[in-house]
């Protein structure tokens, strides 16, 4: 599905990546930790296509083609889902349309005639259910006024709809309370499947706890110096991450 | 500075997107010579076979316009004006006496108007629009009329109702907009040609849409319209205006006057959608939009709202205004006024409170993008008599990139302290985070940046009617696709 060589990035003159690699295989969930700083929010957004990032070496492929070589909405049209950790506000955009493009958007990729109103509708209705929001959100402006809990559920509510094959949470649980944060989970864990594969960038090891991943790894200074499973992130838990760098520092993995 | 140049680069792609309405037709026309004189008044006023009444109001007008000076006070630039080398008149060849049944209608201009999709035939009915089209300095087609005149709607070319109607033209013309009132209402008044007239009896609520499409086509010719409405006690009507101009070099004048009237508990809805030629990106050719709009509150509890989407033009100047006369009045102003490339806009309104209970809304949305300038300008004078007046201004400008201006000239009179004058203002930009967003959701550059535009303009497009709306929001897709700063 994914696999990262060797990549470096900077951004202005300043290297963030310093040769990632990391091979992300169908239905495989992984969860990327580390603390600030260290590069996660960097790699995700050089995954989903924002622009202004220098890549200086190395290669990302999605299913056999460069990655890097896709505009962001081809990455998209194509079944790569960012999941944001701020979801911007814009104003006097429906939620629904901006869903309803963004479906359209996909579909049109893949052949696909636009779906009739009626039957969208259905659609989106069956996705609300998933992350228990009111219909009324539909209606209201992309992110507008929403609480942050809110915004993270609308964000799996997008996933929801895409059905993408590769998702990025970019720290889906910050700023949860824990009601949110299981409503949210339960929502991913019933996105798992043998096609679709997840990256999970988090600070905190409580996510954990609800979406357990099959992998864990740790970014530390732009690399991975740690990769294990979810026994790892609760090693980290306990002893912080200085434990990484004490044990890591010089000897990347 | 790496993510401007990026979007930058994509922004400048998606804005060089064509005008679609540029194209001419070919079609042969009687136009005066350039020329602006008393004989050209008088010209003007013989090949219509118009009454003594109005050559006479049209003499005073011009006589009134020699001793004017052009108005520099706006936030634009443009060289000056030579009114002598206009033609002020053009009218396709054998339609000198105005529009017949659509079976008489050059097909010629049937296919422009359909090129330019405004349904002339029958289709407009299921639409629910009736049509008058303005070619140059004549109405060409008028659908409708009949149907119309079951309910006692006139609704007609302005130079028809001249001679069925002299006495509605006679009672109602100027009496909005003097033909003392500027420079260009001034020079409208002498010269205008044709438009549109409208009269809703008492009580009448119009059945259907009534639209004017104005279309200026022959080089060299200004289009000077004028349009009259007027609703009597208790009457309801929704009037739509639609304008292009094909792609010339040279720049083109249109000096229309605007005047609408609204008796006791009378509703006036007035919406533009402005799509004329802007000139290239360098700013050669495009039309001087110079239009003086007003409306009158007379009766109690009267109601006029102006809805404009501005997208064209090279040069816009107009203020399309509400005289909020009869007591517990109401006075709406609804714009987007977009600018791009070397475009300038000087746009807004005047709201002037006389009556008891008046209250006035203005929403004034302006986007700016390329190298142009966009300027709102808006008046709210309460008067000493104006007890409890209301007034709530809002106007918020969008940025695409930083080589644009938005300018926001408020001013505010009240000789009243029980008014209440409300002035909101915003100045903000597309945001790389909200492109990237939608980017991130499948959308292109330029899909996402017309749906941030029409979500900023939402306030305003929501007052459009349906049929409009649609392609008011096409029209600013067109005109601006893609830009961030």
């Amino acid at each position: 599905m994914l696999e990262i060589k060797n990549l470096h990035a900077s951004i202005d003159g300043k290297e963030i990546l310093r040769g990632i690699n990391l091979t992300v295989n169908a239905g495989e969930v992984h969860a990327i930790m580390g603390p600030n700083g260290s590069g996660k929010s960097t790699l995700s957004n050089i995954i989903a296509g924002r622009d202004g990032y220098d890549i200086t070496q190395g290669e990302v492929i999605y299913k056999g083609d460069n990655l890097l070589d896709m505009p962001a909405e081809v990455r998209a049209q194509r079944g790569v889902f960012l999941a944001f950790q701020y979801p911007v506000e814009i104003p006097g955009v429906s939620n629904i349309y901006l869903l309803k493009a963004a479906l359209n958007a996909v579909r049109k990729y893949q052949g696909l005639d636009d779906l009739d109103a009626i039957d969208f509708l259905t659609l989106v209705r069956s996705k609300l259910e998933l992350v228990q929001m009111d219909e009324q959100f539909l209606h209201r402006g992309v992110n507008e006024g929403f609480s942050g809990g809110e915004k993270k559920r609308n964000e799996i509510l997008q996933m929801a709809l895409l059905e993408p094959s590769l998702a990025i949470l970019d720290e889906t649980d910050s700023g949860l309370d824990i009601d949110a944060l299981k409503v949210v989970s339960e929502g991913v864990n019933a996105l798992r499947s043998p096609e679709r594969s997840i990256v999970m960038i988090t600070h905190y090891q409580r996510l954990l706890d609800y979406i357990v991943p099959d992998y864990v790894h740790v970014l530390s200074n732009g690399q991975i110096v740690k990769s294990g499973d979810k026994e790892l992130a609760k090693e980290l838990e306990a002893k912080g991450y200085s434990w990484i760098h004490d044990t890591a520092e010089g000897q990347p993995i | 500075m790496v993510i401007y140049m990026a979007e930058q680069q994509q922004i400048d792609e998606v804005l060089a997107s064509d005008y679609q309405a540029g194209f001419v037709t070919d079609i042969e026309s009687d136009s005066l010579p350039p020329g602006l004189s008393e004989d050209t008044v008088r010209d003007i006023s013989r090949i219509k076979g118009e009454p003594e009444f109005l050559l006479e109001w049209r003499l005073q007008a011009y006589r009134h316009w020699l001793t004017l000076e052009t108005p520099e006070w706006a936030h634009v630039h443009y060289p000056e004006i030579d009114f002598q080398k206009i033609s002020y008149y053009s009218a396709p060849k054998a339609k000198t006496d105005g529009p017949k049944s659509l079976d008489e209608v050059d097909p010629e201009l049937l296919r422009t108007y359909e090129k330019l999709g405004v349904p002339l035939d029958e289709r407009a009915r299921l639409a629910g629009v009736a049509v008058d089209a303005v070619f140059d300095s004549v109405s060409v087609a008028n659908t409708f009329q009949d149907k119309l005149a079951e309910d006692g709607i006139i609704f007609m070319p302005f130079s028809k109702a001249v001679h069925e109607h002299p006495e509605l033209i006679k009672k109602y013309l100027g009496s909005v907009v003097s033909y003392k009132d500027n420079f260009y209402a001034a020079l409208n008044s002498a010269v205008f040609s044709d438009g549109s007239f409208v009269y809703i009896p008492k009580g009448t609520r119009c059945p259907m849409e009534l639209s004017t499409y104005f279309r200026i086509n022959a080089a060299n010719t200004g289009q000077f319209e004028r349009t009259l409405i007027i609703a009597d006690d208790d009457a309801y009507v929704s009037y739509l205006e639609g304008c292009t101009a094909p792609m010339r070099d040279e720049n083109q004048l249109h000096a229309a006057v605007v005047e609408l009237v609204a008796h006791d508990r009378a509703e006036i809805k007035y919406s533009t959608v402005q799509n004329w030629y802007p000139g290239d990106k360098n700013g050669v050719g495009g039309i001087f939009n110079f239009v003086t709009k007003r409306a009158l509150c007379r009766g109690v509890s009267s109601k006029v709202s102006w809805t404009q989407v501005e997208t064209g033009s090279a040069i816009t100047w107009k203020y399309p205004s509400v005289i909020l006369q009869g007591d517990n009045s109401v006075g709406e102003f609804y714009s987007v006024a977009v600018t791009n490339n070397m475009q300038q806009a000087d746009t807004g309104t005047k709201m002037i409170h006389l009556g008891k209970n008046t209250s006035s809304t203005v929403i004034a949305k302006g986007i700016s993008a390329g190298r142009s300038q966009n300027a709102y300008r808006g008046l709210i004078r309460i008067g000493p008599n104006a007890e409890n007046a209301r007034n709530y201004t809002e106007c918020d400008s969008l940025l695409m990139g930083d080589q644009c201006g938005a300018h926001t000239f408020p001013y505010i009179e009240v000789k009243n302290p029980t008014a209440q004058v409300e002035h909101e203002a915003s100045t903000s930009k597309i945001s790389e985070d909200q492109l990237f967003y939608c980017k991130q959701r499948g959308l292109d550059t330029e899909d996402a940046v017309s749906m941030i535009v029409n979500g900023f303009c939402k306030q305003v497009m929501r007052q459009l009617p349906m049929e409009f709306a649609v392609e008011a929001q096409n029209l600013l897709g067109l005109s601006l696709e893609g830009s961030v700063g």
